[in-house]
């Protein structure tokens, strides 16, 4: 595993677009991980409302007097934190049925017509209206996405396992006498991890915008600071567009969310490539 | 007393453009240290017959008749009893190394794997006993082989492989299903010199349509075509006095022997001719052949032919 882990970095050392992203992503996780070191104010404490940028207040305060700078390195927290623990659920949720579904058909039906149906449903919407009625909290707003990320990873899955199952070391593995349980954590549980992993990678993807987005309509937790509770609140600011402060107070949340998304696309992009040996061979040429 | 003793069994596959009859009333006995050679063309029910005894079909295979090893049959076991036997008592060699191994797992941990699973070993002790099966089966510094993956090897060394992995567990009777397929001379030479050797004390079916490696490794030999046998015989009467239509124009197709190919081609498994199933491209074929099926009945001692030029 180490020899292959190495050779995995080696080439993705290559891979120009996945440097870029996994750049940004570090320039995001660190401050957040450091947040209570590195943030010159408390983002909840109170100074001088709707202050322009100075050297006191990097980017400024808002309407209630809080900093803006601090405020958006604890928001990175929030995001990334729903982001990651959201995805990582959901593709442990979504692999686990996926597997059992691709290799036992009967309970697949039955799992797949459960996919079918979250996969038919408008996700947003009813994500809304769920997020309406369950009053909005963080753990509510993870729950939804979990709710409504799994079936993309367990249809993927699936579809691997299905084609999984039916390689001859499969039957081979039989043959020597391994339980089906054996087969699925054996020997075709390490073939879908890199699809995992990109899948994953997409999901978080998708979380950070539903969050920024839930939270922008109000629908978020309202005493977390994400970055789609700043513009949320930046928004409802009545003449936030009249003068300068949406420079400083809706501007930086704004870019927030569009790199580490672009940094998690890039991420996605040349897992891809390395993964699927036939787009590995165009970008070489 | 014989180790395996198959009757009248049938494996038929149903489809949606008919039933495929893949092997028929078979009858077949390997005794205990025995080698048998199954041949027969691609197509004519060999490994489906490898593939029933260790019962490793799809559940909806129909099939008929018994299996008995040592004393049970093994068509009656439940799938947790027969988990048991495979690979511990009947280990089965698959065609193609190359398919047959995990990409994503080393070497020394799928051999291991049959191991762990029967033996009850921990993760280290399979391990050791894997690089000593990797030695037995002459693969040069088996430690460090070990950790390597099914893509470091090179085809002859992956079949060394594929057979430590069906020994691991110390069978007493072993499938093997084409072993020398697409290596070349010298490995393959090799190879029927490593199978003589590792399977001296076991029994073995030797599924192949590599006669010289069949001449080489086996005791006794059935001839199969289209599903059903019809000749067995000790080695050295098949290839010295070859009786039926079938085996003597497979031996004549060999190309010490002029590279003659059998006219025609060999049936459909679902639409199987009238009467003798090789009536239509044999070169004897009467009126009989045509009507009525031929039964195996032993024409020398220990020489069983299925042919009304016999009978």
């Amino acid at each position: 595993m180490n020899r292959n882990l190495i050779a995995f970095l080696k080439e993705y050392r290559n891979s120009m677009p996945g440097l870029i992203g996994l750049g940004i992503m570090v320039f995001f996780i660190v401050p957040a991980i450091f947040a209570p070191c590195i943030t010159p104010y408390d983002p909840h404490q109170m100074y001088k409302p709707l202050e322009h940028p100075n050297t006191n207040h990097l980017l400024g305060t808002n309407d209630i007097g809080q900093d803006i700078l601090s405020e958006l390195i604890y928001g990175s927290r929030v995001s990334l934190f729903i982001a990651f623990f959201v995805s990582i659920v959901s593709a442990i949720i979504g692999t686990a049925l996926g597997m059992l579904s691709g290799y036992f058909e009967r309970v697949g039906f039955f799992i797949m017509r459960i996919v079918d149906a979250f996969l038919a449903i408008p996700r947003l919407p009813l994500i809304i209206v769920i997020a309406a009625f369950l009053r909005p909290s963080i753990w509510n707003l993870i729950f939804i996405f979990v709710l409504f990320g799994w079936p993309f990873t367990a249809r993927i899955i699936r579809s691997e396992v299905l084609s999984l199952r039916n390689r001859p070391y499969v039957d081979a593995a039989r043959m020597l006498g391994a339980h089906d349980f054996y087969i699925l954590g054996r020997h075709i549980l390490p073939n879908v991890v890199p699809l995992i992993i990109v899948q994953l990678i997409i999901e978080a993807r998708h979380v950070i915008l539903a969050e920024s987005g839930l939270s922008f309509l109000g629908l978020g937790d309202p005493t977390a600071k994400s970055w789609g509770m700043i513009l949320h609140y930046a928004f409802e600011y009545p003449t936030i567009f009249i003068s300068e402060i949406w420079k400083w107070w809706m501007l930086p949340p704004g870019l927030c969310i569009t790199f580490t998304i672009l940094s998690l696309t890039f991420i996605s992009y040349s897992l891809e490539e390395l993964i699927n040996p036939r787009l590995r061979g165009v970008t070489r040429v | 007393m014989s180790l395996l003793k198959i009757t009248s069994l049938k494996t038929w596959f149903p489809t949606r453009d008919g039933i495929v009859k893949a092997v028929n009333a078979v009858d077949l006995e390997i005794g205990d240290k025995e080698k048998l050679g199954l041949i027969g063309e691609t197509g004519s029910g060999k490994t489906i017959l490898g593939m029933t005894i260790i019962r490793l079909l799809q559940p909806s295979t129909k099939i008929e008749g018994e299996i008995w090893y040592k004393g049970k049959d093994l068509l009656k076991l439940c799938e947790e009893e027969m988990r048991k036997i495979r690979g511990k008592k009947i280990a089965m060699i698959l065609q193609n190394p190359t398919t047959s191994l995990n990409p994503v797992l080393k070497i020394g941990d799928q051999i291991a794997e049959a191991i762990q699973l029967h033996q009850g070993l921990n993760k280290k002790e399979a391990k050791e006993k894997a690089i000593e099966m990797l030695e037995a089966v002459r693969i040069p510094s088996p430690e460090k082989m070990a950790n390597e993956y099914p893509h470091e090897f090179s085809g002859g060394m992956k079949e060394r492989a594929m057979i430590a992995m069906a020994l691991a567990c110390d069978p007493s009777l072993i499938i093997a299903d084409e072993p020398t397929k697409g290596l070349d001379v010298t490995i393959k030479m090799q190879i029927i010199k490593l199978m003589k050797e590792v399977t001296a004390r076991k029994s073995m079916l030797f599924i192949t349509h590599d006669l010289g490696a069949a001449a080489e490794i086996c005791d006794n030999i059935a001839v199969m075509y289209a599903g059903e046998l019809v000749e067995y015989a000790k080695t050295e009467d098949i290839f010295k006095n070859p009786m039926h239509p079938y085996t003597q124009g497979f031996l004549n197709s060999l190309p010490r022997m002029g590279l003659k190919p059998i006219r025609g081609m060999s049936p459909s498994l679902i639409d199987l001719p009238n009467g003798c199933r090789f009536h239509p491209r044999c070169d004897h074929a009467e009126e009989i052949c045509k009507n009525r099926h031929p039964e195996m009945a032993e024409i020398e001692k220990g020489h069983h032919v299925r042919c009304f030029l016999y009978t």
